[in-house]
């Protein structure tokens, strides 16, 4: 029954991707409805042939029940393990080209016009770390986690099958048409409407495999890590609901126009921006941070109690700190002194986590020394205290009119990006990769000291620059002689950050190696021969 | 008086009160005595089903 349903469903949307294709407005819509097409024909023919056959023994449905229905599902979290590496490197490279774009222009290359230029691949490089590689970071590691927390295989069979797969299929939508042309504008939040909905109905299916598997918990309490799992889950979906309110001109089209206008449009988009560093950068690599920290220092975490109180004073003051991007605009005063006065109470919260972090190694910190995945969790860390502390005094109004529109909050935003959630995955990759393919440890482990390094010089670089060039620039616009007229043109700026820029792709450079350094090592550790003993015991699936 | 006016009053009002209460209330739950136990049990969760539990499917292993 289910299997003609679904075999009439590829049918219908394989035909209406079709019409889509034809009548297409635009090209964005075109390429994305052909790729729509394709996928469900292909999905067509693998229904097709995977068809139950009356009378014939459903042998293989008996025994994956029999092997795999009381371990974990490891196969979701596997694949999203490899897509995390594979996007990174795909989102650090972009971001390199971007960077040496801006140094030298002539990298905006001429014969690909418009594809290539800074303004539709910028929005391809903050997607693809944030997105990509942050959000198979955030599926994988949850999925790992709620199963080793709630004592539970992952609910819904494989609907993890369909939010890994669903997934991967909005970041390939929104990155075509990121360079094809489709976008509603609207930072961090630039796919266009249908590309929306599908996101929206992937992220309800993680919510309810994540919520089923706590419900079907056999552990009485519900470990803290899964508490910053869910809200980020909740709060993402009700962010992106919300601020993705648009009307489309056309259901043939990619064009769509915003519900909201004016200032309410401006104070919805950095709701939704804020609380996606928030909820998706913050409160979900806490999440892995609460899990991951005390697994591989073999300790607890040093107060439970402070991780109740972390979660709760992030939740209830995180919410309210978007409107700091928008002071000296229409903005109402009122709104962005609470959005700055929220900002700046939640560095405690922030660094009370931190803090939580890091006690955790009381009594272990020689592992500080021997053991890099470690390493890599301490100086990840080490920047989520840097940047929540540079974050809330930029948000004060004063400091802002100095640092708002410069540099300056490229360096912060990348602080806290590379250094905090980048560190924090890479550890995680190293930490899950051995155990998920079951060989005893990571192929190489100076590797991985390599790695740690090439990625630490480049944030180094990337975030001294910035700040250079940040606070040069704001100063620079900033100045008038003697008779009140400003001194400098724009363009007398941009011709004064050159040699920074310079220093930011080369930051760039050396944290894309450590990234194709870490790929070399996972494959090396997933593909090497198998003659190291197996300590892991491996799922059956 | 308009939705605006009425909606901020509420917000900075009752709203704001409801919620500082409701987050001092999750501190002192936190705090509160006989806590300690069941805490330094949560946190020692993330050592205890690695790999799965082999026990009956429906027993709840704590």
């Amino acid at each position: 029954m289910i299997d003609t349903v679904r075999l009439i469903l590829f049918a219908l949307i394989a035909f209406f991707a079709a019409l889509g294709a034809d009548w297409a407005r635009d090209p964005a819509y075109m390429v994305h409805a052909l790729l729509i097409m394709m996928l469900a024909a292909g999905l067509f023919v693998w229904q097709l042939r995977r068809f139950p056959v009356e009378d014939a023994p459903a042998a293989r449905s008996v025994s994956a029940q029999a092997c795999g229905a009381r371990d974990y599902m490891d196969g979701p979290v596997r694949y999203g393990v490899i897509a995390t590496a594979f996007w990174g490197v795909v989102g650090f490279l972009v971001g390199t080209f971007i960077a040496l774009q801006l140094a030298f222009p002539v990298l905006n290359i001429d014969w690909a016009q418009p594809y290539a230029n800074f303004g539709r691949l910028r929005p391809l490089h903050t997607s693809a770390v944030i997105f990509a590689f942050g959000g198979n970071a955030l599926i994988a590691t949850s999925f790992y986690i709620v199963q080793r927390t709630c004592a539970a295989r992952l609910w819904g069979g494989n609907t993890a099958w369909f939010v890994f797969w669903g997934y991967q299929l909005f970041i390939v939508l929104a990155a075509t048409g990121y360079l094809l042309g489709a976008t509603q504008s609207k930072e961090y939040a630039e796919p266009e409407w249908y590309i929306d909905i599908w996101l929206t109905i992937v992220w309800l299916a993680y919510l309810a495999v994540f919520f089923g598997t706590i419900l079907n918990r056999r552990e009485r309490h519900i470990y803290v890590a899964n508490w910053f799992f869910l809200a980020f889950i909740i709060t993402v979906a009700m962010l992106h609901v919300v601020n993705n309110l648009a009307i489309p001109v056309s259901i043939w089209g990619s064009k769509s126009v915003q519900v909201f206008a004016g200032v309410q449009d401006a104070m919805t988009q950095w709701w939704y921006g804020h609380n996606a560093v928030g909820f998706f950068l913050t409160a979900g690599f806490l999440g892995m941070m609460y899990y991951f920290v005390p697994k591989q220092a073999g300790r607890p975490v040093y107060s439970y109690k402070l991780s109740i109180i972390h979660f709760w004073a992030l939740i209830f003051l995180y919410i309210w700190a978007g409107p700091h991007h928008l002071h000296y605009t229409a903005l109402p005063d009122w709104a962005a002194t609470l959005g700055m006065v929220f900002s700046i109470i939640l560095w405690m919260p922030s660094w009370g986590g931190m803090i939580n972090g890091l006690m955790t190694l009381e009594g272990a910190w020689d592992k500080i020394r021997t053991d890099p995945i470690i390493r890599m969790f301490v100086a990840s860390l080490a920047f989520y205290g840097m940047s929540t502390f540079e974050g809330p005094m930029i948000s004060i109004r004063a400091v802002n009119s100095l640092s708002h529109y410069t540099d300056w909050t490229i360096g912060h935003v990348h602080s806290g990006a590379l250094g905090w959630n980048g560190l924090i995955t890479f550890g995680a990759l190293y930490f899950l990769t051995p155990r998920l393919w079951g060989r005893a440890q990571m192929h190489s482990m100076a590797a991985i000291n390599l790695h740690f390094w090439l990625a630490t010089v480049g944030i180094v670089l990337y975030a001294a620059s910035m700040w250079v060039t940040g606070i040069m620039e704001g100063l620079m616009w900033r100045e008038v002689d003697a008779n009140g007229f400003l001194v400098n043109s724009f363009a007398d700026t941009v011709d004064a950050k050159f040699v920074m820029y310079v220093i930011r792709a080369l930051g760039g450079v050396l944290y894309l190696a450590g990234g194709a350094v870490m790929v070399w090592n996972m494959w090396m550790t997933i593909r090497g021969p198998q003659s190291r003993p197996v300590t892991v015991a491996l799922p059956a699936e | 008086m308009d939705t605006y006016s009425f909606l901020r009053e509420l917000a900075d009002s009752w709203a704001l009160l409801i919620l500082t209460l409701i987050f001092l209330g999750v501190i002192a739950w936190a705090f509160r005595p006989g806590s300690r136990a069941l805490h330094d049990d949560a946190a020692a969760v993330p050592f205890r089903d690695d790999p799965a539990p082999r026990g009956p499917q429906d027993g709840a292993t704590k």
